[in-house]
């Protein structure tokens, strides 16, 4: 069964801003959401194929300025912290202001 | 020795005329659809002010969105650039310069020389830059600068989509039929501002003393909504939109004085 | 599925039409598993009734300010001539952006699995990615043959390529909204997209490619492109995969989706006739809540 993989930002005017988790590689253990100086992220409960599953999310509150939030963490390096704390790697950042 | 510097601004041109490294005049003009021709108004005022004509300017120096349409410029300087040499030219201790204009934000940081270090900036998305204020003004139907006055009267915000000046519009016009309060929308419209601003300085790190230049530091409710986000003081020159054109004047005047070398 | 119902206030909004249909010849009885799907979004509320997992009836209104009021509302229009009354659900299922707040549902979905859900209901198993164009969002879904989401994003941040955005087009050009898919295809030649496509400067754009001697319809052309452009890379973020489909209000802008056609190099499959007796694109999320209400029933009746 292929991966669900969950893209949390967006595109506007000055470029692309997003956060990338892969749903099936992680495996709730919290640590990106202890690691993230903003409170940005969240475990969340999901339905997947019928089932109740618990994974990490951008929260709705930020879900709209990562670009902002996320900016001082500079997300762009793959060096943030929580990609950093994933071990599963289940996280990916992509920055491209145009 | 007399030289200009030009701020081409999507909005505004602005001038500025340095008599050895002091200010004698300032001259502005809407932009509109020529910004040459602005530039060339604009630079005209602040001339006829010093009592000073074109051939009387050493050098000229241009800055600004549309700096490559100026008229007389011997040169150009980036707007990142020139923010900086003007921010440490009037605070000598500034390190870290916020400069929000109509359609574009940005944040310097820079050494003691006025020399820039690094710097972040937002354009492109009307959200992040002085648009927001004057779109959420005319949904409010506020005056632009009533709109900092009434935002102090507030409290607290009240809820807005501040992701997009499109979506906010829609948003306002929506509390003000259900009535709500029109300073908390719009010390929303600051708060929101401020979050963004201070995210983006936060990139390249507070460091102290932090100026803000550019039209929208005339706001007092902008300027208050920052300094709550940013926890530390923010020192305004007394012409912020000025601090553009400034700069490219400071930028004039040394590559004068390297050309006379 | 045979004679549409009424369809009332064809004018007046322009984003979408307000009705109700029922499918005609279809019975029911109180062995069949019925369960509905109610999506409410941030313009549109849908609601949609299924019979064992099969399209019945459904309503489409216009969300108010408050959410669980505008789910009774379109729920109790999809009930319209049904002859069914609420107990006679085995199952509810919520989604959209207010889908905590449909009162009635046992259960919540996103609506992301819900468009997928519903795009392979309305187009069949070849469906492998959607592109849902709302008044407020865009959201660019791959599914694999189930209509099982296997990536996503959903963009609400910015208004450029949504109905709202395009709306702000339609009054700047003072061309109606209906023409504009129409309008932005009347140019000889394919102008280069605006650079800019932040929606609140494209008043000042607009005016300088006036001045630049630009026609209504190069301009529009323009920005119809650079919003199609921005919507290929969202599908691009996810990974286009064919089929590919349209949903949502903007399915319907002609100009949006022959752009992004000649953009990524392929075909989207035909809009069902939803004026005739087609299912509308505009209920895909209501129709993959019901079908998630069957599914979820008939696990708790196993378990």
């Amino acid at each position: 069964m292929r991966h669900i993989i969950t893209h949390y930002g967006y595109s506007d005017g000055s470029g692309d801003y997003y956060i990338t988790i892969d749903t099936d590689k992680c495996n709730g253990c919290g640590k990106c959401v202890k690691q993230c100086p903003q409170s940005a992220l969240q475990l969340e409960t999901m339905l997947i194929d019928l089932e109740d599953k618990t994974a990490a999310s951008v929260t709705e509150e930020h879900r709209k300025k990562i670009k902002y939030t996320c900016s001082s963490c500079k997300p762009e390096s793959s060096n943030a912290p929580c990609v950093l704390a994933c071990e599963p790697k289940a996280i990916k950042c992509t920055w491209n202001p145009h | 020795m007399i030289t200009v510097g030009m701020d081409l601004g999507t909005q505004r041109v602005k001038a500025v005329i340095l008599k050895n490294d002091t200010v004698v005049s300032r001259g502005q003009a809407f932009s509109g659809f020529d910004p040459t021709k602005a530039a060339e108004q604009a630079v005209g005022e602040a001339l006829k002010k010093a009592n000073l004509k074109i051939s009387d300017v050493a050098y000229f120096v241009a800055t600004g969105s549309a700096m490559e349409m100026a008229p007389y410029a011997n040169s150009t300087v980036s707007m990142m650039g020139a923010d900086a040499k003007a921010g440490v030219h009037i605070f000598p201790k500034a390190r870290t310069i916020i400069d929000v204009g109509a359609e574009e934000a940005r944040a310097v940081k820079c050494d003691k020389k006025g020399v820039m270090v690094d710097f972040v900036v937002n354009e492109r998305c009307a959200a992040g830059a002085g648009a927001f204020i004057e779109a959420m003004a005319r949904a409010l139907e506020v005056k632009l600068e009533e709109m900092g006055p009434l935002s102090l009267k507030a409290e607290r915000a009240s809820p807005i989509n501040a992701s997009c000046v499109i979506f906010g519009e829609s948003d306002v016009v929506s509390l003000i039929h259900r009535q709500e309060s029109k300073p908390e929308i719009a010390r929303a419209v600051f708060d929101a501002m401020a979050d963004r601003i201070s995210s983006m300085v936060h990139r390249l790190g507070v460091n102290p003393d932090v100026v803000l230049v550019g039209g929208v530091a005339k706001d007092v409710g902008f300027v208050a909504s920052l300094k709550r986000k940013l926890g530390v003081d923010v020192l305004i020159p007394e012409f912020p939109d000025f601090a553009g054109a400034l700069g490219a004047a400071l930028a004039a005047a040394s590559r004068a004085k390297e050309g006379q070398k | 599925m045979k004679e549409p119902s009424t369809i009332k206030d064809e004018v007046e909004f322009w984003r979408w039409r307000e009705y109700h249909r029922v499918v005609q010849g279809k019975k029911w009885t109180s062995k069949d598993i019925i369960t509905a799907g109610v999506d409410v979004g941030s313009v549109s509320s849908k609601a949609a009734i299924m019979i064992n997992g099969e399209a019945y009836s459904w309503g489409i209104t216009r969300t108010g300010s408050n959410s669980p009021e505008s789910a009774k509302k379109a729920l109790d229009w999809a009930l319209e001539g049904t002859g069914l009354k609420l107990s006679d659900f085995k199952y509810i299922v919520g989604t959209g952006y207010g889908r905590v707040n449909v009162p009635m549902a046992n259960k919540a979905v996103t609506e992301i699995a819900c468009h997928a859900k519903g795009a392979n209901y309305i187009w069949g198993p070849s469906v492998r990615t959607v592109l849902d164009v709302g008044g407020q969002d865009i959201k660019a879904i791959r599914s694999d043959e189930t209509g099982r989401v296997v990536s996503f994003l959903m963009n609400d941040k910015c208004a450029a390529g949504t109905g709202r955005g395009m709306e702000v087009f339609a009054d700047l050009l003072k061309i109606p909204i209906e023409e504009i898919g129409e309008i932005s295809l009347k140019v000889d030649q394919e102008p280069p997209p605006v650079s800019c496509t932040c929606v609140a400067f494209a008043k000042t754009e607009a005016m300088g490619l006036f001045r630049k001697g630009w026609s209504k319809e190069k301009v529009l052309a323009a920005y119809t492109r650079a919003m199609a452009v921005r919507m290929a890379n969202l599908i691009d973020r996810v990974g286009l995969e064919k089929e590919l489909v349209i949903t949502g209000g903007q399915s319907k802008n002609i100009g949006i989706a022959s752009r992004i056609e000649v953009i990524l190099g392929v075909k989207c499959l035909p809009m069902p006739n939803w004026r005739e007796n087609g299912l509308d694109p505009m209920i895909a999320g209501a129709l993959g809540a019901a079908l998630f209400a069957k599914a979820l029933y008939e696990k708790a009746q196993k378990s």
